[in-house]
């Protein structure tokens, strides 16, 4: 019995050591070429599903093994596991080598210290900064520090119309300032039909949405020390502006304040809402049963008179490398071979996205109309969300608010100024500094 | 136990006798020390449970105690161990009512006292009722308690986002039903977001709950004799009275149970809600589980969400204390 009580004892000593030295963190190592022949990758889904991905990334990793030696294991993680999936990884050490992120969680990612920092040294080994479009190198990290990842599919918003929709209702072409847009909603939305699709649910794309409004009303969410300024005049107006299609405008079907699961796309694809706006909405349209002449892409609108003219935040996918690898030349050929621009030309034609290499992106697919908006899009109008540590928080806190809106939007409730300030300022409260 | 034990004498000769001839194997068996064979048998077989027990319960609470005394956000998370010790600040922050974020705590925590409340209390209601009129034998008896217990044998992520698509305002069932068919609401509702999210999630917690306490208190019923409802019945007893002085009195150790578990399992929830409302609940369905997860994975914050996490088990720990103390006591009451 008493050895029984010491081996308890001990057993449970080591716990509570292990948890007090914190040991099981990750080590913050800088790499290793311990295992230089393997190489664990977790792709973000891009695709159909995480099978069409597969399908496409195998004969690519095929390839880079013929070319290297170097197998590649890939494991394709869907959107909504692979924060918490990353984050994992980061706190227990036990990742893969290379990784995909949502490029706006770079400088969040950042400041964990988990990723291999990008400086001149390594770009050297890919390549070259230069190779990269600069707003999309701008979006992998805090400003004034090596980048967390390298870019790696690069998107942008686009207003997407339906042809048919707007001939029926007399309107000519796309509109481009948000008073055109509120006033060609109008035309449309009567008889169960309705100008505009949101997704009120989504908070990632209700940030989105209102940090670009927010960047036309010149606001930026943060002050230059990382500070949450979200009840500035211009973040209440953008906001205000957002909900307002629903609650003033009325051409927003109420439906939207609970859609997450892209319904909108569903409803613009079956002639029930006439424009959205999204980013690569293509291959979705395709398959929904809509033919490419079906419906138009058209820069998102800007606002009549002299606001400022960033029309899309900078979306897009960064490649990473996690800092404690056992194959760290591997991961940089690797990283070198997906951004190389064969590849960036192959994959991006086939996810529908534009190159965030300047040479792949001059090919002529990527000057489809489309696309062609996209592109333009990202290289004269598209800003990068805050790259700041609390980003996460901030799409989280600014978010729900907004969730929160749509809900009284939808709800009948009055949208006020000071309604919508007194949300924000409750997502401002709720930030941690 | 008594023919596994055996006499160490006779077992002595046993495999003294047996070990000629068939090598050192068998002769090493005499060397476990007696003690361990006659009083440390049991927790030698004990010990993988607590060894794994430790692994998955002990170790982790253990960790995520340490955790909410350290800042451990996204700067430290690659190697906590570095995070700064704050002492009680991560807690300090949690119950600062007046503040934000303990302001939200605690309005969380009443969403969750009341959705527990509503939903245990109509889960055991429920299941009381279907497993007293089930108690007699009767043609498709066994057909319905098959379907009955159908939630239960379900998936809770299958089961919830069916409810989820049922719910939906522009396309769901229940609106089809009530705005649709019945023409009961003038405009279809919203259930997920705003006010009605409270109720929905009532209606699938109570939905997924009640089935087990059909199972248990059906179990319950087995053990009370035919022949107290015969004589009550012979004293003129109607139903009410059998239920109220044989039926429920007779289950009161079942219910004692059931009723905590139900509490424990319907104030811990995360999958119902996570299911139906995704990351971000609507305020009137702000379930305490979700919001925990929110404060430490969607923040990254894992301090403070540790902290609120001891805190709620602190408050379960309580609740069951009292709860086992007064039922107990009840109890004893009710057997002298």
């Amino acid at each position: 019995m008493r050895h029984l009580r010491a081996a308890s004892a001990i057993t449970l000593a080591i716990a509570i050591t292990v948890a007090a030295t914190g040991c099981g963190g990750g080590t913050g190592d800088t790499g290793s070429n311990e295992s230089p022949k393997t190489l664990t990758y977790w792709a973000s889904n891009q695709g159909p599903s995480i099978e069409a991905d597969k399908e496409i990334l195998t004969p690519e990793l095929k390839k880079f093994e013929k070319e290297t030696g170097i197998k590649v294991k890939l494991e394709v993680v869907p959107w909504a596991d692979l924060l918490n999936r990353i984050l994992a990884a980061t706190a227990s050490g036990q990742g893969p080598d290379v990784l995909n992120i949502g490029n706006t969680w770079s400088a969040s990612l950042q400041a964990t210290g988990a990723l291999l920092p990008w400086d001149e040294k390594n770009f050297e080994a890919i390549g070259g900064r230069d190779r990269f479009v600069d707003s999309a190198v701008a979006s992998a990290g805090k400003e004034g520090e090596p980048p967390a990842a390298v870019p790696l599919y690069s998107l942008a918003y686009a207003l997407y119309y339906n042809k048919k929709m707007f001939a029926e209702a007399g309107v000519d072409g796309p509109p481009a300032t948000w008073d055109d847009l509120v006033a060609t909603g109008k035309k449309i939305s009567k008889g169960g039909k309705w100008g505009l699709g949101a997704e009120g649910g989504n908070l990632s794309n209700n940030i989105h949405q209102t940090f670009v409004l927010g960047q036309q009303h010149g606001a930026d969410f943060f002050d230059k020390d990382g500070k949450a300024t979200f009840t500035s005049d211009g973040a209440v107006a953008a906001v205000k502006q957002y909900i307002d299609f629903m609650a003033k405008d009325k051409i927003i079907a109420p439906g939207n304040a609970e859609y997450a699961q892209n319904q909108s796309l569903t409803d613009f694809a079956k002639g029930k809402t006439a424009m959205v706006l999204w980013q690569a909405a293509a291959s979705t349209f395709a398959a929904q049963g809509m033919k490419p002449e079906d419906w138009g892409a058209a820069p998102v609108p800007v606002p009549s008179g002299t606001g400022k003219q960033v029309n899309s935040m900078v979306a897009g996918i960064n490649i990473a490398v996690f800092k404690n690898t056992k194959n760290i030349d591997g991961a940089k050929k690797f990283v070198k071979f997906m951004t190389s621009d064969e590849e960036q030309k192959h994959l991006n034609k086939t996810y529908g996205s534009i190159p965030p290499v300047k040479e792949a992106q001059a090919d002529a697919a990527f000057g489809a109309p489309d696309l062609k908006v996209l592109r333009d899009t990202l290289s004269t109008s598209a800003a990068p969300l805050p790259q700041v540590p609390n980003e996460s928080q901030f799409e989280t806190a600014v978010g729900t608010a907004v969730k929160e809106l749509w809900a009284d939007a939808a709800a009948g409730r009055p949208v006020t100024e000071a309604s919508v300030k007194a949300r924000l300022e409750k997502a401002q409260q709720s930030m941690q500094q | 136990m008594t023919a596994t034990v055996t006499n160490p004498e006779v077992d002595k000769s046993a495999t003294g006798g047996t070990s000629r001839g068939t090598g050192g194997a068998r002769r090493r068996l005499p060397r476990i020390p007696d003690r361990i064979r006659q009083g440390g048998l049991p927790y030698l077989l004990l010990l993988p449970a607590v060894l794994l027990e430790l692994l998955i319960h002990i170790v982790p609470m253990v960790i995520g105690i340490v955790m909410s005394f350290r800042q451990l956000t996204q700067f430290f998370i690659n190697n906590w161990g570095a995070a700064p010790w704050i002492g009680l600040d991560n807690y300090r922050i949690a119950v600062d009512f007046d503040a934000p974020i303990g302001e939200a705590l605690l309005h969380s925590f009443f969403v969750t006292c009341v959705f527990t409340f509503f939903s245990v209390g109509l889960a055991w209601l429920l299941g009381t009722a279907a497993a007293i009129l089930l108690q007699e034998s009767f043609r498709g008896r066994g057909i319905l308690r098959a379907i009955f217990l159908v939630p239960y044998a379900l998936p809770v992520y299958a089961a919830v986002i069916t409810w989820a698509f049922m719910f939906q305002r522009d396309n769901g069932l229940i609106n089809h039903v009530l705005h649709d068919q019945l023409g009961i609401t003038d405009e279809p509702s919203f259930w997920l977001i705003g006010d009605n999210s409270i109720y929905t999630l009532i209606i699938v917690s109570v939905w997924k709950g009640w089935p087990f306490a059909f199972l248990m208190l059906m179990a319950g019923l087995q053990n009370i004799p035919r022949e107290l409802y015969e004589a009550a019945s012979i004293d003129g007893a109607g139903i009410w009275q059998q239920i109220r002085k044989i039926t429920l009195p007779s289950l009161r150790p079942v219910n004692q149970v059931l009723v905590l578990v139900l509490f424990l399992w319907t104030f811990n929830d995360f999958n119902t809600p996570y299911v139906l409302f995704g990351k971000s609940a609507p305020e009137s369905a702000d379930l305490i589980s979700i919001h925990i997860y929110q404060s430490s994975f969607v923040t990254w914050n894992f301090g403070t969400g540790s902290a609120m996490s001891v805190l709620l088990l602190l408050f379960l720990l309580l609740v069951t204390a009292v709860y086992l103390i007064l039922t107990s006591r009840g109890r004893k009451g009710a057997d002298v």
